[in-house]
């Protein structure tokens, strides 16, 4: 029998798969449905900040907007005073789903203030949290911030949150940083425990008929995995931080791949979407069998076997894949 | 004794407190200003608030007045205790109920606060004309002058009750009294244990209907008997006084504070007294008090326990001294020989056998006239006349009849111990919630009594509003606003309030001006108007100036002042120290918003924090040397009338309007907004040619009638203003001649919908339109210039082109313009096309509402004519009437027809083929009717010339031979609730009349009650868990007539078929019913975006878009046409963009998701159910 289980920041997990930050875990009942498919670990999905200031801004506006206006209607909406604005409501929704699953529960975390991140981060400890993923999503668009102010404000931000958490702490990371793995050791060294690789953001498009820039969510395919794959094998024995790789993972191929490379678990959310919870037993049972087919004895047996340290030509994750497509381009008749 | 802590709260939830712990069902209809104590009582029960007895009551929002008094009734007999508010119309409607419940013998209080009726028009203001019309009911009716007593008789009139079996009307003055926050001390759960006796609740259950002892209530009696039954009441009524003089004196041993039937105040041995009831009272006596200081001998008699009319106890109140009594009626009653208080008076001192005492009797304070010392002590020296005045008035000038006593503006009784401080504030500032704040700060927080009332101009964008505010060491008796030069504190939160009106005419001397403006220290005093400079001066004014939009900016407030300017209040007035000052706030802060979550608590912190630093006092120079002046009330080419009767109004002096000024009958002139520049917009849209392709959408949608555009001929160009705009026409109609949009600037409310309509965007930066916003301060001039020359362009001959498109239907002149509906409204759209389509030739009844308060408050009306003179005719009736109040237009105008008609066949003969082809003239369309004036023009001129009786008959209703179009007008309100009984009757009587619902799901007008349109799933008031039973569909049921033409509108998400819509049903021969969304301030959403929520609305299939018309009948065709597509995108997507939905998601996930999925389901159902309407066929069978 073939061992599935991995260690993924300190929390030992019976399996690789791990569902990501989804709306899957927005209810209860489908939180459940990914324990039960057998997933190794669930993130929770995020708890923006700048989403709770802006609802709470926002219900405000519109309850204040008009009041006192007019003798005849004093106020446009009744306010019945009793809102669950804040993060209560998505801490309660972790503790429950902590208390209903048997597999490690991370929270997940957008902020936007540094009290913000630090208040949530403590605050997902204290509901249940087994440990906690920040969630770096942020497109910096000011032509005056520099990578390394943005930078240091990050490396700044774990050091912080892991001064007032005893869990766990994982980063998930944009792919759009200069020097990545000087990025990435300086998170590790601030007291990151795992890196999550990527983040993927929804990227806008223009609607030609109206001329307007529209947004709409679109899941990932197998292609994606290209990017993490080459970073996670280029970080992989680099930096004490643990590794997990995320986008693109949609098949059993795609796991061991990312094992390979030198990730401890796979993080997946759009193959789940789109083909249902089901996938998680397959690619689990596909998983084995190719590992017993090729008689790999266990996922840890594997992890890191194709990083940049462990080929024989690690120049093929640097430049050698262009020159060779260039060569191979030159040779053509 | 009950301890002495005190809260600081309103009139109305004085009363709604009392009433709510003390009963099992409430069955309420809105109606101001009574709203409120019902809102109160659903927000208590939808929390689970308990009654005295453990429960949260049963509160139920009725169909209307009338229904809620039925189901009290209803819940009454079967021993609920049971009560409901109510006001003016509202009370009208209870009446019928009213003697049911007495002549049962049912205990009750009906909590009222008090407001006119519509009479030459109608007011939501406050006066006792609504108590005075239920006096004859057989109800005890007790009134209360202040909001402690309001808590105080309420609690005494629901114990009374049980015990008299008689029920009680409890009235207090409304808006005077249901709207002013004071600080009062509240009664226990366990004080209204001690009063409320429940020996006689179970007595009160013991008379209940049920089958377990049943008996027979509610016969039908004859001649025999009727009478005998009648009489048989009378040692219950006799009983009434001696029980509520015996409550009052067991409240008064329970709560120190003792009250009488009647009681007197004054001198022991005073020789003039008056005898008045409600707030007024208060003021009678504070003024008798000031007067005997000076050596008078003077006194008041205030009644609370006006029916039963004990004269025994009257008498009795009475000093012995009295020589002239003066009897103060806050009514009238036209023809009597005197209103009800004056004769019942009358009538007591007769009976009891007093001699020697002159009575006279004045009328005072109606519609919330203010009734102030100055007042009081006119009423006061008539009575030392050797022929005072009988049936007077005061408070107003009375030119015309004479009846009206001269009053001192100046006196004054104001204690030197109390702070006045008036707030003028911006409608959108939040200044009133912030005042609101501060009273309670300073009632609650402080030793200080503290006292607060707020007035409203009537419109619904840039509103003024005025905070009158009164603290000190001593009690605050003073139920008036504060009068001019008295104010301690003046402050004005919008600096363009300052060219219109005379802010600083509240300011004493030595006082302090406050006043927020963008300008810097150094600048702000040169930017005010000379008037207002050399009233600084001359007042000797302490002047602060704080660009308080500037710390809003900086502190994410957006155009909130009221944190930053409240903080200024208590930073200068120094009520409180500093330190303190600025933790109550942020107390008040957390306590008000800190549900609604953190980030708004720290923003209000930081804004509060930030001020200070923003604030300084500015030197005031010795003299007056600004350039600027306060502009003219009204522009000087207005006419004589708008001149002498609109302008004080618009200026806020109406109260100098003498009666001579007032037309006799109610009927005003239209067409006057435009007289009335508001300046409101900070913004305005600016047209740019070069991208125009002259669609006429952004005027379409424009609920302002504010940018229009015109084609004319190229030759008018010669004398236009150097910036005025303009390009060729594309207009195929129209070859060769001009083209303009232009902005009415003044008028404008900067609400952008123009802008958002436009389909236009440059290739070369897709943000930039055919219509873009810029800033109005400096187009101002220009712009206005460009209008008057715009204004004044030839209209379009509305004959020569074809209505039928959007751009042709925006060529005719809007007949409906510059209206103070709220900026972006989604209801004046569709009216103002109305106007434009028809308005020549239009009748409009309305409904009370919303678009009967923009479309008919005064002081102007956006009702207008054209330049022929021709118009819409406007008039509203009543809420629950407008159906039948149109129909009844239209009758007319058929029978008028007829009997033109039938005159001139029978004069046929003289005027030759004239009178053949008016009788047999096609007016179906432009031509047509043009064609049809021109010959009842010539028609008139020869009826003109002759003298016989039947030519003059002819002549005075021939107009009517020209086509009219009969509109009925009116919200949700009106046609779902209130009104569809009669909306239903008018429907099916087959008439052509044209039915314009002005759908906004909620009852707008009285601030956002739940209709029976609202839809499942949406958050109103006393739907506060969200509606459980989906939106009536009031389409459905006019279709199933089968000859009733039905459509249903979304301008925003299908223009077109709005337009073809209204176009065939005002064409239909028969009735019509338009229902058009519209969408609403109440929605919660951002108004600029009203138009996609619409369109969002149909796409979801919440708003279906049909047109049944009942003409495809005869043709063999299904009747009726889907003009929306199949529902495209998942409701959410439509309703979470709005507040009213999305806030059930914040206080309730659960039932959110689960209405939402009801609410799902309904939209589908629907849609299947009109599929199969529409795929039906419909003929013989050969066809």
């Amino acid at each position: 029998m073939t061992d599935l289980t991995t260690t993924y920041l300190g929390l030992k997990l019976k399996n690789p798969v791990v569902a990501s930050a989804s709306p899957l875990t927005k209810k209860l009942d489908s939180a459940k449905k990914l324990d039960d498919a057998g997933v190794g670990a669930i993130v929770m999905y995020s708890l923006f900040e700048e989403q709770i200031i802006h609802e709470s801004l926002e219900l405000d506006h519109y309850l204040t907007r008009g009041t006192y206006s007019n003798a005849e209607a004093l106020s446009y909406l009744p306010d019945t005073g009793m809102y669950a604005m804040g993060p209560g409501k998505y801490l309660d929704h972790l503790s429950a789903v902590k208390q209903t699953v048997s597999v490690p529960v991370i929270g997940s975390l957008n902020g936007v203030s540094k009290g913000g991140w630090t208040k949530y981060a403590r605050s997902m400890q204290d509901a249940g949290a087994d440990a906690i993923e920040l969630n770096l999503y942020y497109i910096a668009a000011d032509p005056f911030l520099t990578g390394q102010e943005l930078e240091d404000t990050y490396v700044e931000l774990v050091s912080d949150i892991k001064s007032v958490i005893s869990v766990p702490l994982a980063v998930k990371l944009s792919p759009f940083v200069t020097a990545l793995p000087n990025f990435a050791k300086r998170l590790s060294e601030a007291g990151a425990d795992g890196l999550v690789l990527f983040n993927r953001f929804y990227q806008p498009d223009f609607d030609l008929d109206n001329l307007e820039v529209v947004h709409s969510v679109t899941l990932s395919n197998s292609d994606e995995l290209r990017l993490p794959l080459r970073w996670v094998s280029i970080l992989y024995g680099k930096i004490r931080a643990d590794l997990a790789l995320t986008s693109g993972v949609h098949t059993a191929t795609d796991v061991i791949k990312s094992m390979m490379a030198g990730a401890k678990v796979t993080m997946l959310a759009s193959e789940l979407l789109h083909n249902g919870y089901g996938r998680v037993p397959d690619i689990l049972a596909n998983v084995q069998a190719w590992m017993t087919e090729h008689e790999y004895e266990s996922i840890q047996q594997m992890q890191g076997s194709m990083s940049q340290q462990a080929v024989r030509e690690p120049a093929a994750f640097e430049r050698a894949n262009y020159m060779k497509m260039l060569s191979s381009w030159k040779s053509l008749p | 004794m009950s301890k002495k802590q005190k809260i600081t709260i309103d009139g109305n939830e004085a009363a709604a407190s009392v009433a709510y712990r003390v009963s099992e069902v409430i069955a309420i209809y809105p109606i101001t200003p009574s709203s409120t104590m019902g809102e109160f009582s659903d927000e208590w029960a939808s929390k689970g608030k308990p009654n005295i007895w453990g429960m949260a009551p049963h509160v139920i929002e009725m169909q209307s007045e009338g229904g809620a008094a039925g189901s009290v009734h209803g819940a009454l007999q079967t021993g609920s205790l049971t009560t409901t508010f109510t006001a003016s119309q509202g009370l009208l409607l209870m009446i019928p109920n009213m003697y049911k419940i007495a002549g049962e013998l049912t205990s009750t209080v009906f909590h009222i606060a008090a407001r006119a009726i519509a009479a030459q028009g109608l007011s939501i203001y406050g006066d006792h004309q609504d108590v005075m019309s239920a006096r004859q009911t057989g109800w005890a009716m007790i009134g209360s002058g202040g909001v402690q007593e309001v808590h105080d008789l309420a609690t005494i009139a629901h114990a009374a009750t049980l015990k008299a079996r008689i029920p009680f009307l409890h009235f207090f003055d409304g808006f005077r009294t249901s709207h002013e926050v004071t600080k009062i001390e509240p009664l226990s759960d366990d004080d209204l244990r001690e009063m409320i006796d429940m020996e006689t609740v179970m007595a009160h259950r013991s008379r209940a209907l049920s089958p377990e002892h049943p008996v027979l209530r509610g016969t039908a009696q004859n001649p025999d008997v009727y009478f005998q039954g009648r009489e048989t009441v009378n040692p219950y009524y006799a009983a009434v006084p001696g029980i509520v003089q015996a409550e009052m004196d067991k409240f008064a041993r329970l709560t120190g504070r003792q009250y009488k039937l009647f009681e007197y105040a004054g001198a022991p041995d005073a020789e003039r007294v008056v005898v008045i009831m409600g707030s007024g009272g208060e003021t009678a006596e504070e003024t008798a008090k000031a007067l005997n200081a000076a050596g008078e001998k003077v006194g008041v008699v205030r009644v609370h326990l006006y029916r039963p009319f004990s004269i025994e106890h009257f008498a009795d109140a009475l000093p012995a001294s009295v020589k002239a009594l003066a009897v103060l009626d806050r009514t009238k009653e036209p023809g009597s020989s005197g209103e009800p208080l004056y004769m019942d008076v009358v009538n007591a001192i007769v009976e009891s056998g007093r001699t020697g005492i002159r009575i006279i009797g004045g009328r005072y304070g109606l519609s919330s006239k203010e009734f102030t010392p100055a007042m009081a002590k006119a009423v006061f020296d008539e009575l030392k006349k050797s022929q005072p005045k009988n049936h007077f008035t005061v408070g107003i000038k009375d030119d015309v009849s004479f009846t009206s006593l001269d009053f001192d503006p100046s006196y004054s009784i104001e204690l030197s111990e109390t702070v006045r401080c008036v707030f003028i504030g911006l409608g959108a500032d939040g200044t009133v919630g912030a005042n609101k704040n501060s009273i309670k700060i300073i009632g609650e927080e402080t030793e200080n009594y503290a006292q607060g009332f707020f007035y409203y101009d009537s419109k619904k964008s840039g509103t003024l509003t005025q905070s009158h505010l009164r603290f000190g060491s001593k009690e605050i008796k003073a139920p008036y606003l504060i009068s001019n030069n008295t104010a301690n504190f003046v402050a004005c939160h919008q600096f363009s309030f300052l060219e219109r009106f005379d802010i600083l005419k509240f300011a004493q001397p030595g006082g302090v001006f406050l006043l927020n403006s963008l300008f810097t220290k150094e600048e702000v005093w040169d930017n005010l108007p000379v008037e207002v400079q050399q009233a600084i001066i001359d007042k000797k004014l302490k002047f602060y100036n704080i660009n308080a939009y500037e710390v809003a900016e900086l502190t994410g407030m957006g155009s909130r002042v009221n944190t930053i300017m409240q903080t200024c209040f208590f930073a200068i007035s120094g009520v409180l120290p500093r330190e303190q000052a600025i933790a109550e706030i942020k107390h008040s802060i957390e306590k008000t918003y800190g549900k609604r979550g953190e980030a708004v608590v720290k923003q209000n912190f930081e804004a509060v924090d930030q001020t200070l630093a923003h604030l300084y006092e500015v030197a005031v120079p010795e003299k007056a040397t600004s350039k600027l002046s306060m502009r003219a009330r009204v522009p000087a080419e207005a006419p004589a009338f708008v001149q002498k009767t609109l302008a004080p109004m618009i200026a806020l002096e109406g109260e100098e309007v003498p009666v001579s000024a007032m037309p006799v009958d109610g009927t005003f002139p239209t067409g006057t907004t435009q007289w009335e520049k508001r300046n409101i917009a900070l913004e305005i849209p600016v047209w740019e040619p070069s991208l125009c392709i002259q669609c006429g959408k952004c005027v379409f949608v424009c609920p302002h009638a504010v940018i229009r555009h015109k084609v004319y001929g190229k030759d008018e160009l010669a004398s236009a203003p150097a910036t005025f705009k303009s390009m060729d026409s594309k207009f195929k109609e129209f070859p060769g001649m001009a083209y303009t949009v232009q902005v009415a600037p003044e008028d404008c409310t900067g609400c952008t919908l123009c802008v958002e309509a436009c389909p236009v965007k440059d290739k070369t930066q897709v943000g930039r339109k055919a219509i873009n916003m810029a800033a109005q301060p400096p187009l101002r001039e220009s712009e206005a210039a460009n209008w008057d020359f715009f204004y004044n362009l030839p209209e379009v001959d509305r004959a020569a082109m074809n209505p039928g498109t959007i751009k042709n239907s925006q060529l005719l002149q809007p007949l409906f313009e510059f209206s103070g509906a709220c900026a972006g409204c989604g209801e004046t759209p569709y009216v103002k096309l109305v106007s434009q389509l028809f308005g020549d030739r239009m009748i409009v009844a309305n409904a009370t509402g919303c678009s009967s308060i923009y479309g008919g408050n005064l002081p102007t009306t956006p009702w207008a004519f054209n330049k022929e003179g021709r118009g819409p005719a406007w008039s509203n009736s009543l809420f629950e009437d407008n159906a039948e109040f149109g129909l009844g237009m239209r009758l007319t105008i058929d029978k008028q027809t007829e009997y033109a008609k039938f005159l001139l066949k029978q004069m046929s003969a003289d005027f030759g083929t004239l009178a053949e082809e008016i009788l047999s003239a096609n007016q179906a369309d432009e031509t047509g009717i043009k064609q049809q004036r021109e010959r009842v023009a010539v028609l008139k001129e020869k009826l003109a010339d002759r003298s016989d009786a039947k030519s003059r008959d002819l002549l005075s209703l021939v107009d009517v031979l020209v086509k009219k179009s009969v509109w009925i007008i009116g919200g949700d309100g009106w046609a779902y609730d209130i009104g569809y009984g009669g909306l239903d009757h008018v429907m099916a009587s087959g008439r052509n009349v044209n039915i314009l619902v002005l759908d906004t799901e909620v009852y707008s007008n009285t601030g956002g009650q739940s209709s029976k349109s609202t839809p499942r799933a949406a958050v109103a008031k006393f739907a506060m868990s969200g509606k459980g039973m989906p939106k009536k569909d009031l389409g459905l049921i006019a279709m199933s007539y089968g000859y009733v033409y039905v459509a249903k509108v979304a301008m925003g998400a299908n223009d077109q078929q709005t337009l073809k819509a209204i176009l065939e049903a005002e064409a239909y021969d028969g009735p019509s019913l338009i229902i058009a969304y519209s969408h609403c301030i109440s929605h919660g959403i951002d108004m600029a975006k009203g138009l996609d929520q619409q369109k969002l609305a149909v796409q979801a299939g919440h708003w279906p878009l049909f047109r049944y018309n009942p003409d495809l009948i005869a043709q063999n065709q299904n009747p009726l046409t889907l003009d929306s597509k199949d529902p495209s995108i998942p409701l959410d997507q439509y309703v979470y963009n709005e507040t009213r939905y999305r806030m059930l998601l914040q206080s309730d996930e659960a039932r959110a998701e689960m209405l939402l999925k009801e609410a799902q389901h309904d939209i589908k159902s629907r849609w299947d159910y009109y599929k199969q309407m529409a795929a039906m066929h419909y003929g013989t069978g050969n066809d």
